[in-house]
């Protein structure tokens, strides 16, 4: 998928200009927010579940080749096959190999991220495969031509009369007066269009949640069933999927996905958690003849070991983007790549380049919301700082803005230069403000005063005020 | 792509700034994976009796949309079958699991029920399948696919009906795992089913029968006075 990152200011600026876009964000943040507090709220053993799941996760990343090739024995020792894959190409090449030997025209798919990483539609589209896809959010998008703008909720952008419009226009069979009012009527017709797909295919690709090392099953959690049709009706079942979704034992996935439904939409268990491991057995009615594991890499291998390592440990909730005052402002499409949110200013960096995707670790309030409700505490803000570090260090900003970070760096570390001149600056802001105590308009700060005013300092600074009452206190 | 996978493997290595781990390492990770151990499990079903653990179980699938039906005896499952048909208004045609725990319900006492034993078919309204499990915790199904019960009846037909025993209820996922491990080989499918199918993807309404079944009927064998107190824990 071609990256947009690098146009964040001017793709949040459409966000934030698009009506649809923001009735539809707000109808987000009254929903995902609160489900996930009601169901916290009712299992107490919930933050210490947290801590669990992180060491978990911590674990399996410390000991990531030995569990990935514990994972590979137990696959193969179901039937299935293991396809490693270092870079995005590999994962197509392995991907499309496997639907050629079955000389596969249709593929369905369950919602996978990973696809989306690698552009694996454009890529079995270009080699005349036809995919499509089942997850109803993920298929409104596919059929809209346009990327996920939410880990679980791809389609959340729009509101149903843009989902009808795009019904009416490619659903061109049915009766045109048809009425597509109701989510209900959409998903009917999405569930009827999609029914002969799903039993017409020749190959089915999920992704994974969680790959369990023990077993070497993949485990996908889903509410619609989409997946387990998609896995179940055709001959060969791909797993597409990435390296950091191991765990050790089964015990492992049950504390993680105890986690993963509240921490998402708030449901105490998703509707369908389903582990697939290897193909069909002797005297089994259905099922496929074939299971494949794709096992991505691309660039997270390199994340260990290092201060992106925490990263890793994500296990694709959404809940960092359903609490983000930034995500809830600009939408996920503003974000430019696959990965949205304070889990995509991380991610999108470390996999398509800091250069490409510099301005999302900017795009945080560093308000800390995100890392409050990670499921395995992830230090989200803390990572965005690290990038802007490196960025800064690679001189990768804008010469303006370096020139005045490097300017406040050098006052900040002379307090008494520092004071003088913040002193200074606040007598001459309150003089100039004296008359209405505040500011419509400021020199370089046009965009803050838009849409509200700056109050004039009045008076003294609080290091003054500070160190003048610690004098008396000491005085006394 | 047996290079692709040495190439992993050594960037791993390489980037947690060590070589393969060594025999006792490795032995000891082995031993982490063997012993199973759970980590830490709510209190919310593991607290309860068994009968407040079974009342757990058919609330929580309540809060979920699905229905349930207590029954006496095995005996009156196909009564409940036929009954609940005919109050939904659903054709009395029925794919039964070809497993053989279903073989013994009086079916014939039924005899408008139209049955074929099988794996589900695209048109295909409704299945009727046993469980392997059921966890309090959740009100979540635990199935396993085999020869007796293929996976296309837990997911093609509208309306799913499954047969519970109460000896079937535990408390936890970790519970179903345990089971499952005493029962043998790893099955090709394991479906966790809590509720019904159902999609939040347009404006964040739910609506139920997105594209599994519509419906869930659970029929809760509960058989507790012709059997004694013979819980089998």
């Amino acid at each position: 998928m071609l990256a947009t990152s690098s146009t964040f200011e001017a793709n949040a600026r459409a966000g934030l200009a698009n009506p649809i876009l923001q009735r539809a964000l707000a109808l987000m943040q009254s929903g995902f927010p609160e489900r996930r507090r009601l169901a916290v709220e009712r299992l107490p053993e919930f933050e210490a579940l947290r801590d669990i799941g992180k060491s978990i996760k911590d674990h399996t990343l410390k000991h990531l080749d030995f569990y990935l090739e514990l994972f590979e024995a137990n696959v193969i020792a179901s039937g299935g096959q293991v396809h490693w894959a270092s870079t995005a190409d590999e994962a197509r090449a392995a991907v499309l190999q496997i639907c050629r030997s079955v000389d596969a025209k249709v593929v369905t798919k369950g919602k996978s991220m990973i696809a989306e990483e690698i552009g694996l539609n454009g890529y079995l589209e270009q080699n005349g495969i036809t995919p499509v896809e089942t997850d109803l959010g993920e298929y409104i998008i596919q059929l809209r031509h346009e990327p996920p703008s939410h880990l679980i909720a791809p389609a959340i952008h729009l509101m149903k009369e843009q989902v009808a419009d795009t019904f009416r226009a490619q659903h061109r069979s049915l009766d045109p007066a048809r009425s597509l009012a109701e989510a209900r009527q959409l998903c009917d017709e999405a569930r009827a269009v999609l029914r002969p797909q799903f039993l017409a295919a020749d190959v089915g690709i999920t992704g994974a949640n969680f790959l369990v090392a023990e077993t070497g099953s993949s485990i996908i959690v889903t509410n619609e069933g989409n997946g387990d049709l998609t896995q179940t009706l055709p001959r060969v079942h791909i797993v597409m999927t990435s390296l950091e979704k191991l765990v050790p034992t089964l015990e492992d996935a049950a504390t993680l996905l105890r986690l993963l439904a509240r921490s998402a939409t708030g449901q105490e268990f998703s509707a369908y958690t389903t582990m697939s491991t290897g193909p069909r057995r002797a005297g089994d009615l259905d099922g496929p003849e074939q299971y494949h594991v794709v096992l991505l890499d691309n660039g997270r291998s390199a994340l260990l070991g290092g201060e992106f390592q925490d990263m890793l440990r994500c296990i694709r909730c959404s809940a960092c983007m359903n609490h983000c005052p930034v995500y809830a402002a600009v939408g996920g499409h503003a974000y430019g790549w696959v990965y949205s949110g304070p889990m995509g200013a991380v991610l999108t960096p470390s996999l398509i380049g800091i250069a490409e995707a510099g301005h999302l670790p900017n795009a945080s309030t560093f308000c800390g919301r995100c890392e409050s409700v990670c499921p395995v505490k992830i230090p989200l803000p803390k990572m965005m700082r690290y990038w802007r570090e490196r960025q800064f260090a690679e001189k990768l900003n804008p010469p303006v803005y370096r020139a005045a970070l490097s300017l406040w760096a050098w006052m900040a570390r002379r307090p008494i230069l520092y004071h003088a001149i913040v002193e200074l600056f606040s007598r001459a802001l309150g003089w100039a403000g004296r008359d209405r105590a505040r500011f419509r308009t400021l020199p370089l700060a046009n965009g803050w005063t838009a849409v509200r005013d700056m109050p004039a300092p009045e008076g003294r600074s609080f290091h003054s005020l500070w160190s003048e009452q610690q004098k008396d206190r000491t005085g006394k | 792509m047996s290079e692709g996978r040495e190439q992993i493997l050594a960037g791993i290595r390489r980037a947690l700034k060590r070589g393969r781990l060594d025999a006792a390492r490795e032995t000891a990770l082995r031993e982490r994976v063997a012993a199973h151990r759970r980590n830490l499990v709510p209190a919310r079903a593991t607290a309860l009796d068994d009968a407040g653990r079974i009342d757990l179980f058919v609330a929580m699938a309540e809060e979920v949309q699905a229905t349930v039906a207590r029954v006496a005896s095995p005996a009156a499952v196909p009564e409940e079958v036929a009954r609940y048909l005919a109050a939904e208004n659903l054709p009395a045609d029925l794919v039964l699991a070809p497993d053989p725990s279903l073989d013994d319900f009086p079916w014939d006492a039924r005899p408008l029920l139209r049955i074929r034993r099988g794996r589900a078919e695209a048109g295909d309204a409704v299945s009727l399948t046993p469980c392997f499990a059921a966890i309090g915790e959740t009100g979540t199904l635990m199935l396993v696919s085999g020869p007796g019960t293929p996976k296309t009846l837990n997911f093609l037909p509208d309306t799913h009906m499954v047969v519970v025993n109460i000896r079937q209820v535990v408390a936890t996922y970790e519970d179903g795992w345990d089971r499952l491990r005493s029962a043998g080989a790893m099955p090709r499918a394991v479906n966790f089913i809590t509720g019904p199918s159902r999609t939040g993807d347009i404006e964040q309404r739910i609506e139920l029968g997105a594209h599994g079944p519509r419906r869930l009927h659970i029929i809760l064998v509960d058989d507790r006075q012709k059997a004694g107190d013979g819980e089998d824990e």
